[in-house]
């Protein structure tokens, strides 16, 4: 059996790389894909723990956080769609002005 | 592995003294269940890919009787032509000696990418389909289904949903605008029915209280009012004319051929030649496999055949038949492969009668027509049940 | 066998990160992520989440990576993003602020105890418990996260339909 703590280095790997990701990349999209990411790590790492204590609530919570994911992506992807109708780029530096 | 030395003064103890043990015997028996495993994978690959090469013939062949023609017979060795079954061959020849082009413009990694993708999930999902019972040989359990997975009908929509890359990449990277349209059309219409049969699905599942196939197929095995096979078309009679639809849907052929539209629309692959589009046009016949197998599997009681258990016949009016395991279980991988020969005519029979829907037609169907009857079905299935609990 | 298959998962998770991270092209991106999502599945299949794990693949794999990578492709961002200037300044203060925070998460991890306290994971790998528990204790928060699910459906159409 690999041990809890394997899965919860990589986890803070996976954290971290996604954490970088959204900080230096100015690409909306890339960047709504890191924070996926960062969301999948930390569902690794609960299910690490719902190993570890043996309990069923920490999966529940994940299924939740991937319910919460799913509509998240489809309002934010409708937004980086009107983003790119409306500036022409996917470039976050772009949209720096509130209204237009 | 263990050495030998260690293993070997153990070993007579615990086997019958029938006859002397030696020690390649015990070595033997020890790799069997790897052995077995890779037969599994073996058979079924082949008997997937074998009914998938037929399909191609059968195809040309049935539209001919269908439609009072001849149909491809020309291909011939040495004189002989069995019916123009060597076409299936000299296509495969010219498939692989056509040139393989690839756009300029594309991607050439992605559109060398696509085909495999959609091949290798169309195939993965085969994985989890039990072809056969669970049999006893001696000491060996053999269970004929590759990976009984505690959440097989997921691991199946898992892999489906992840076979629409194939098409979405394939029409990408061809740098063709149409193509890419096509393979936009691929994902929406397979997205749309998946959702479908995901809900058709929950009521089998309702039904049999398990995700694992082969459990669904072993209950199928039980009998109503001790006489009516209770196959899951009689428990979910809705459901299996929603999933043979949706499941005809996600092949993406005739009725619903949208996607590739082989003569007027352009489809996902207008730029694939060669043994690239060789691939694409086999998944939609693997898939075509997968449909029948999963109709089988879910509602027509899979390999089971009634009134046949792990002894042999035993028929509700008293008699009896004893069959030894081999045979039960050639006549039940029998059963399984000729239910899915029929569903497979019977798909190719609707693929040459229906008219291809319009993109509105299609999409209305799958949301506005069949979406709701498959949540109606759901709450049908669960007032029954409880009421049946009562 | 088993840890063989951790590291060899884990790597294809990490490089499949990194790329996501670097790759210029969005499309390469995404497919790298898609990758990352199988890998961390079959993880969380060797956690004994077997439901989790199937949901991740249809869910996230299936669905949300196949809208992301229709809005790369309908919308081609080839706007390089490492055009920008103000870049450079970013990956300098990002390196050592990952640095720390890769640091700090690794520091709490032996926060966690001696492993396998309770060794065995017995219940956790039925759809069955999940499903009790997720229809007894937590239905009111199932329910909550289908109305969640009904207003983003409407808010993306509204969005996305808007054309002024």
């Amino acid at each position: 059996m690999v041990s809890t703590t394997h899965f919860l280095v990589l986890g803070a790997i996976l954290f971290t790389i996604g954490t970088v990701g959204v900080i230096i990349r100015r690409n909306v999209i890339i960047m709504f894909m890191c924070v996926e990411l960062m969301l999948n790590a930390v569902n690794l790492t609960f299910l690490a723990f719902a190993r570890h204590f043996n309990q069923i609530d920490a999966q529940i919570f994940v299924f939740f956080v991937m319910t919460v994911a799913a509509a998240e992506a489809a309002v934010g992807l409708a937004l980086i769609v009107q983003l790119a109708r409306r500036t022409n780029s996917v470039d976050i530096d772009q949209a720096d002005t509130m209204k237009w | 592995m263990k050495p030998l030395v260690s293993t070997a003064p153990l070993r007579p103890l615990k086997l019958p003294q029938k006859h002397e043990v030696t020690d390649t015997q015990v070595d033997i028996m020890e790799y069997a269940p790897y052995a077995i495993d890779i037969g599994k994978v073996l058979f079924l690959f082949s008997a997937v890919m074998g009914i998938a090469a037929i399909l191609t013939w059968m195809e040309r062949k049935q539209s001919a009787v269908m439609q009072d023609r001849i149909g491809a017979n020309r291909a011939d060795i040495f004189g002989f032509r069995i019916l123009g079954l060597f076409h299936i061959i000299a296509d495969s020849v010219k498939m692989f000696t056509k040139e393989d082009f690839v756009p300029a413009q594309g991607n050439h990694f992605l559109h060398t990418l696509a085909p495999m993708l959609s091949m290798f999930f169309a195939l993965l999902t085969f994985a989890v389909v039990p072809f056969g019972g669970i049999y006893q040989f001696g000491d060996l359990n053999v269970s004929l289904q590759i990976f009984d997975l505690n959440v097989g009908l997921l691991f199946l929509f898992a892999m489906m949903s992840m076979g629409i890359y194939g098409f979405v990449l394939g029409g990408w990277a061809s740098a063709n605008n149409f193509a890419l349209l096509g393979g936009i059309r691929a994902s929406g219409q397979m997205i749309s029915y998946e959702i479908t049969m995901g809900a058709t699905v929950i009521g089998t599942i309702m039904v049999y209280g398990t995700l694992s196939l082969q459990e669904m197929n072993l209950a199928q095995g039980e009998l109503l009012w001790g006489w009516i096979p209770l196959w899951g078309v009689l428990l979910q009679p809705v459901g299996c004319i929603l999933f043979i639809v949706a499941s005809l849907a996600e092949t993406k052929r005739v009725p619903f051929d949208v996607p590739e539209g082989e003569s007027e629309i352009i489809g996902y692959f207008v730029e694939y030649s060669g043994m690239r589009f060789g691939m694409f046009f086999l998944t939609d016949f693997i898939e075509t496999v997968l449909a029948a197998a999963l109709t089988t599997t879910l509602f027509f009681g899979g390999w089971q055949i009634p009134y046949l258990y792990s002894e042999g016949f035993l028929f509700p009016w008293g008699w009896s038949l004893e069959l030894s395991p081999i045979i039960v279980m050639l006549l039940q991988v029998g059963a399984f492969m000729s239910k899915i020969s029929f569903f497979c005519f019977t798909f190719l029979l609707i693929r040459w009668t229906l008219p291809r829907f319009r993109w509105d037609q299609l999409m209305r169907l799958g949301w506005t027509i069949m979406l709701p009857i498959s949540i109606l079905n759901i709450v049908v299935t669960g007032l029954v049940i409880l009421i049946l609990d009562r | 066998m088993e840890e063989l298959v951790f590291y060899l998962c884990a790597a294809v998770a990490i490089v499949a990160a990194l790329t996501v991270i670097v790759q210029r092209s969005a499309v390469y991106s995404a497919l790298a992520l898609i990758a990352c999502f199988c890998s961390v599945a079959i993880l969380f299949f060797q956690l004994g989440a077997e439901f989790i794990a199937a949901i991740q693949v249809i869910v996230y794999a299936g669905a949300i990576m196949v809208l992301f990578l229709f809005v790369v492709m309908l919308i081609d961002p080839e706007s390089d993003a490492f055009a920008s200037n103000r870049l450079k300044k970013l990956t300098i203060t990002a390196v050592p602020l990952a640095a720390i925070l890769g640091l700090l998460l690794l520091w709490a991890v032996p926060a966690v105890g001696p492993n396998g306290s309770d060794s065995s994971h017995a219940a956790t790998g039925g759809i069955e418990p999940l499903a009790r528990s997720l229809f007894s204790d937590y239905l009111l928060p199932f329910e909550v996260t289908s109305i969640l699910i009904l207003v983003a459906v409407l808010g993306a159409m509204v969005l996305a339909k808007r054309t002024d």
